[in-house]
């Protein structure tokens, strides 16, 4: 198991290489620069600028020295708030953005889980048709869709929950927690219920059952352990598409997370923060698939086994 | 030609086929899906024949307006006819769901193919990369590429559909596989084709079934990419429309006028709903193992 996460980390490094090097230069290489909008910039003033954050060094100069601040884990000087470091700016915007999809995620895999269970145990009747439709629901109704209208409906007709904020008034986490986990949710339902389906007509529950266990324990001991996995490999490409769907939903919502720096940072060609951010990210995601994929194998001892070796 | 590997192919096919279609037409949901799917494309592409407004034509003296008999979907604040947007708007998303899957299905067959044909190390080197780009940050990208080179639809298509081929190549691959090893392959290897047309005219074709199925899969996919990317501001550029960028303005006035959000809302869902169903159903008739769940 050892070896295997640490193949895996070294795997990681040119991934990230490629990345950070091909943002790097599709970046440097758009038209437009982060001080090119500004509107009256004198061109000694812009030179100057550009001077201060060696913008007028040659690329492959420039390459070479962000890479080089990066090994010291430090993302550079942010060029549209002065003064400010992406670090700060990262470490300013990643809570909201965590918590954000941690919530989204508990939403995904309770509600989600508890669907596919329901389908799964009376396939082919209205309990499983009911659930399975909401599902398909949740699959079709895009997240920038499903934000507004919640708010619409909970926040603006009904006045049940805020409509906009992150953490100031009670309350207003729950509908973006709710937005964001929808579609997953949707789709937990579907592999829990997938998943359950298969493992449910194998031999070893009819064993279990033979030998007179409770159905309780067949289900959530026996079944479930098997019935999870494809659930738990889903998780960490969930986590991919929760943090970039979370750009919709934190402008949906007005929440100062990561990805509405990181939009803004994208409109005002602001090259260190989209670096930092996009870096940030990908470090993230891999790091979340790994973890499933461990996970996954822990549950799984048919995989277990085979992953120190080499395929 | 016309060896033997040709005819038993062409047998196959029919009888596969047909049992297919028949497995479609009995399956309620996936008719249900196609019958929607063809009204609103067909009204969409009649759109200046449907609706006696212009598309830009607006009534400032109307503005926002609810839906009524002259404005069956209600007017925008700029007085603008809804149905009629919606229809214009329609093309524009259609068109991208069409073209991005396309430029999709384009890179995914071809990397797909090769792999799979090719086998050994260039297949585990290619679809290593494919591993690595699922597990990146796709909005990321397209973002950034809308973004940085100007804010074009046939930029949008190619970005999208850069970024959705990653499952076509996987199921092409696979397909590949165990199709390079049937007789009419070694038969056509014996002939002496060349590997291009040995891939793209025979093997290829056989694999058309999942090829459908997945393409109708990430048509829905690629018009959410595309409404995502609008809804940022990113997409479709005023005075033109698309589901969500007019999804977008709905947002922006959705306390005072709801139908401006809701009518373009129902359309997009609804449209989604038609694509997966019918995408479903075709999946079910032709029995292909997704690997999508």
């Amino acid at each position: 198991m050892a070896r295997f996460i640490w193949q895996r980390l070294l795997q990681a490094i040119p991934v990230l290489f490629v990345v950070i090097s091909a943002t790097f230069f599709l970046v440097r290489f758009a038209p437009g620069g982060p001080f090119s909008q500004e509107k009256a910039v004198l061109p000694e003033i812009k030179r100057a600028l550009e001077a201060q954050y060696h913008l007028d060094q040659p690329l492959l100069v420039q390459y070479g020295n962000y890479l080089g601040d990066l090994l010291h884990g430090d993302f550079g000087p942010s060029f549209k708030y002065p003064g400010r470091s992406v670090n700060e700016l990262i470490a300013s915007g990643f809570p909201a953005t965590a918590e954000l999809g941690l919530y989204a995620l508990l939403v995904a895999v309770i509600l989600g889980m508890a669907a596919g269970l329901m389908a799964a145990l009376r396939p082919h009747t209205w309990r499983d048709y009911l659930p399975m439709s909401l599902a398909m629901t949740g699959i079709c109704m895009p997240t920038l869709l499903l934000g507004p209208l919640l708010v619409l409906v909970f926040g603006i007709w009904l006045e049940w929950v805020p409509v906009s904020g992150w953490g100031d008034v009670a309350g207003d986490k729950i509908l973006p927690s709710l937005t964001l986990g929808a579609a997953y949710a949707a789709y937990v339902a579907r592999l829990t219920r997938g998943g359950m389906l298969e493992v449910l007509s194998q031999d070893y529950i009819r064993t279990a059952r033979a030998k007179g266990l409770p159905e309780r324990v067949v289900i959530f001991k026996h079944a479930l352990r098997g019935g999870v996995i494809p659930v738990v490999s889903f998780l960490g490409p969930a986590f991919a598409g929760l943090l970039s769907g979370s750009f919709v939903v934190e402008t949906v919502f007005q929440i100062p997370g990561l990805g509405r720096f990181f939009v803004q940072a994208a409109f005002n060609r602001d090259y260190t923060m989209i670096l930092g951010t996009t870096t940030f990210l990908a470090v993230l995601i891999i790091l979340f698939n790994l973890l499933s994929d461990v996970l996954a194998a822990w549950l799984n001892p048919r995989v277990r086994g085979t992953l120190g070796e080499k395929k | 030609m016309s060896t033997t590997a040709e005819a038993i192919r062409y047998e196959r096919g029919t009888s596969l086929w047909r049992d297919a279609w028949r497995r479609l037409a009995r399956n309620r949901l996936a008719v249900a899906g196609a019958v929607i799917l063809a009204f609103i494309i067909v009204a969409c592409l009649l759109a200046p024949w449907i609706s006696v407004y212009g598309y830009e034509e607006q009534d400032l003296v109307l503005g926002a307006a609810p839906p009524s008999a002259a404005h069956w979907l209600g007017t925008d604040t700029l007085g603008r006819d809804l149905l009629t947007r919606i229809l214009y708007g329609g093309r524009i998303s259609l068109m991208v769901g069409l073209t991005a899957t396309s430029v999709a299905l384009l890179i995914g067959v071809t990397w797909g193919a090769i792999a799979g044909y090719f086998g050994g190390r260039l297949d585990a080197m290619m679809m290593r990369i494919v591993d690595i780009l699922y597990a990146l940050p796709f909005m990321i990208f397209v973002v950034l590429l809308t973004v940085v080179f100007g804010r074009s639809i046939l930029l949008l298509f190619l970005a999208i559909g850069a970024v959705e081929w990653l499952t076509m190549a996987r199921i092409i691959r696979g397909q590949v596989q165990s199709l390079k090893c049937q007789e009419f392959v070694e038969a056509a290897v014996s002939l002496g084709l060349s590997r291009r047309a040995i891939i793209f005219r025979h093997i290829v074709p056989n694999a058309i079934g999942p090829l459908i199925v997945y393409t109708t899969l990430t048509i829905p996919a690629v018009m959410l990419l595309e409404a995502f990317i609008s809804f940022l501001g990113l997409g479709v550029q005023p005075p033109m429309s698309s589901w969500g960028s007019l999804i977008s303005d709905g947002v922006e006035t959705m306390e005072e006028y709801p139908w401006l959000l809701i009518y373009p809302g129902i359309t997009l869902s609804l449209t989604l709903f038609a694509l997966n169903f019918l995408g479903d159903g075709l999946r079910d008739a032709l029995d292909v193992r997704s690997s999508r769940d």
